[in-house]
């Protein structure tokens, strides 16, 4: 198993967080490998900001993430960048209210920062999209990614980020099928990075 | 409100984040440095934790005074840090050179980019790895190593302290943007299992008001390795990069300098077995060898598995330490291999070393920098050159 995964958004939304939480879920929670690496230099600066995750159930060579098996798009400008680097079988998810995806798109869409806004927080649009994330994937568990949030974000802050989570799993239970990337088997022919 | 000094257990950590952490938990105590991208993150994470742990942080007004403070900092006794990229490490050379000559104990962190000049400051390179060898000038010899993941930048670390103690000699920790920005899982032993190889200090006391005999530079053991005094402690100590005899005094004479130039170089060379790292992957029937190191060894080691997975005897060769080249080992492999491919992030630096002590011509797969040699191309030439 190797997956690819690009969390993309704009700069304040909270995308680089997102990465480090996940990632300790997965390296530290659930013992899998897992590489973190970020945009850096010119193509970071201004709006976009982006995470890249690799996780395996071996190691890891290659660190860079070339064709995504997840794409979680928080703005416009990063579904546009990203939406064609993505596997064939990849899933798409994206903030509904600031990303229009292309009408032939296959997304699944959460109003991350309106769930956000109706918890108080619109700081937390990150996290329900984590929540939404997890529970559509299944790629980590809720209890390591519950785990990671409390011993990566504030003290105080604690509770509202686990309310975030909650907020976008049970969105995504009620509203789509999860187990969806065990459905996904990739079809195309693996990059010689893939592990 | 106490802080804890190693932090001890299993971490997502940031490459340079792990190399901080490596040195305060290896006892660094003192660091000087100025921030430059790539290695910006390890001067700011000691900013924080040397303070917390009883340690001195300063931001130096450039390259050339960070080394200068390191050094005195080492002679006062403390484990001492500088971490760089490409252009400072240039500006260290003058006091790298002197820090070799005095004999003085440091760790110097080069998180490469893309080079020459101000290069590629966001984007890999591994184009400094000839000047960590002969950047600064005259004959000498130090010790180079080069992590290849956020754990290894904790690791080499602490081991890049402990040889740099050991042998008196300035230690450079040869790393790249891809590792020092990469975010991996990264392990902290317990603070008893950290090994920490204390420096060889003088035996007995100070006598007399002129200290009698005393000799700060005499090597008299077989590891060439003079007992280091520390500044304070009552002996009469003289530093000068002029050369100087065992009383440390100048003597500026062919035959004192033929002596100590040499026992400089020795130093290392003698104690090259124990100094040099070697990280081998399916080399035990191998007919075609890659020799790779820091980032590019991931791609490396990639490809010689899937090399493998098509039937092709290949092996990986992983320098984890650079300086001292292993000649021994080099030689010992030319006798039944004919084929050494070198993958870096430079237009062919260490394959020089290989071809010098193979006697073989080496192909390379060399990439100026900026981003990191894929799997691909590694293995282009693998299946190419059965």
């Amino acid at each position: 198993m190797r997956k690819e995964i690009r969390i993309a958004g704009f700069g304040g939304q909270g995308v680089a967080l997102t990465g480090r939480i996940l990632g300790k879920a997965l390296a530290i929670y659930d013992g899998l490998e897992t590489v973190m690496t970020q945009a850096y230099g010119p193509e970071a600066r201004g709006g976009a900001s982006s995470v890249n995750l690799v996780v395996s159930d071996h190691e890891i060579a290659y660190p860079f993430v070339q064709q995504p098996d997840i794409l979680a798009a928080l703005s416009q400008e990063a579904y546009t960048k990203f939406r064609p680097s993505v596997k064939p079988s990849a899933i798409i998810i994206i903030e509904q209210d600031l990303v229009t995806p292309a009408s032939d798109d296959e997304c699944f869409a959460i109003p991350a920062t309106r769930i956000a806004e109706e918890l108080g927080r619109r700081i937390v649009t990150n996290i329900v999209m984590l929540g939404f994330f997890t529970a559509l994937t299944e790629l980590t568990t809720r209890h390591s990614i519950e785990k990671a949030i409390k011993t990566t974000v504030k003290e105080k802050t604690i509770p509202l980020n686990l309310q975030a989570f909650a907020a976008g799993y049970e969105y995504a239970l009620s509203n789509f099928q999860p187990h969806l990337l065990d459905t996904r088997e990739d079809t195309g022919a693996a990059g010689a990075g893939q592990v | 409100m106490t802080y804890r000094t190693v932090l001890t257990g299993k971490h997502f950590m940031h490459g340079d984040h792990a190399c901080a952490e490596g040195a305060i938990a290896a006892g660094c105590r003192f660091f000087g440095g100025y921030p430059i991208t790539p290695s910006t993150e390890i001067a700011e994470r000691l900013a924080r934790r040397l303070p917390e742990v009883g340690g001195v942080f300063i931001q130096m007004e450039d390259e050339l005074g960070s080394m200068a403070a390191i050094l005195g900092a080492s002679c006062g006794g403390k484990r001492v840090m500088t971490a760089t990229s490409g252009p400072g490490l240039s500006l260290m050379m003058e006091n790298l050179g002197l820090g070799v000559m005095l004999e003085v104990p440091c760790v110097v962190v080069d998180v490469q980019r893309g080079s020459p000049s101000t290069g590629l400051p966001t984007m890999p390179g591994q184009s400094d790895v000839m000047q960590a060898r002969w950047g600064s000038h005259g004959d000498y010899a130090l010790v180079a190593y080069s992590p290849w993941s956020p754990q290894e930048m904790f690791d080499l670390t602490v081991l890049a302290f402990n040889i740099a103690d050991r042998y008196r000699v300035p230690v450079l920790l040869m790393t790249d943007e891809v590792v020092g920005h990469m975010v991996e899982r990264v392990i902290i032993p317990p603070e008893d299992q950290i090994d920490h190889w204390p420096r060889k200090r003088p035996t007995g006391r100070p006598s007399g008001s002129g200290n009698g005999s005393f000799k700060p530079f005499s090597a008299e053991e077989a590891d060439l390795v003079p007992p280091m005094v520390h500044a304070g402690e009552g002996y009469r100590l003289h530093f000068t990069g002029l050369t100087h005899d065992e009383r440390g005094y100048p003597d500026m004479t062919a035959e004192t300098h033929q002596r100590l130039v040499t026992r400089l170089v020795e130093k290392i060379n003698r104690n090259a077995d124990q100094i040099i790292r070697i990280d081998p992957y399916y080399m035990d029937d191998a007919q075609i060898v890659v020799v790779a190191y820091g980032c590019t060894a991931r791609s490396a080691r990639r490809a010689v598995r899937l090399a493998r997975e098509r039937g092709i005897p290949a092996g990986l060769l992983r320098l984890v330490s650079l300086w001292p080249f292993p000649e021994q080992l080099f030689n010992q492999l030319a006798a039944n291999i004919e084929t050494f491919i070198v993958a870096e992030m430079n237009l062919g630096q260490m394959a020089l070393e290989v071809e010098r002590v193979t006697k073989r011509p080496v192909k390379g797969v060399f990439h100026a920098g900026g981003e990191m040699i894929a799997p691909e191309p590694i293995l282009k030439a693998i299946i190419n050159n059965e």
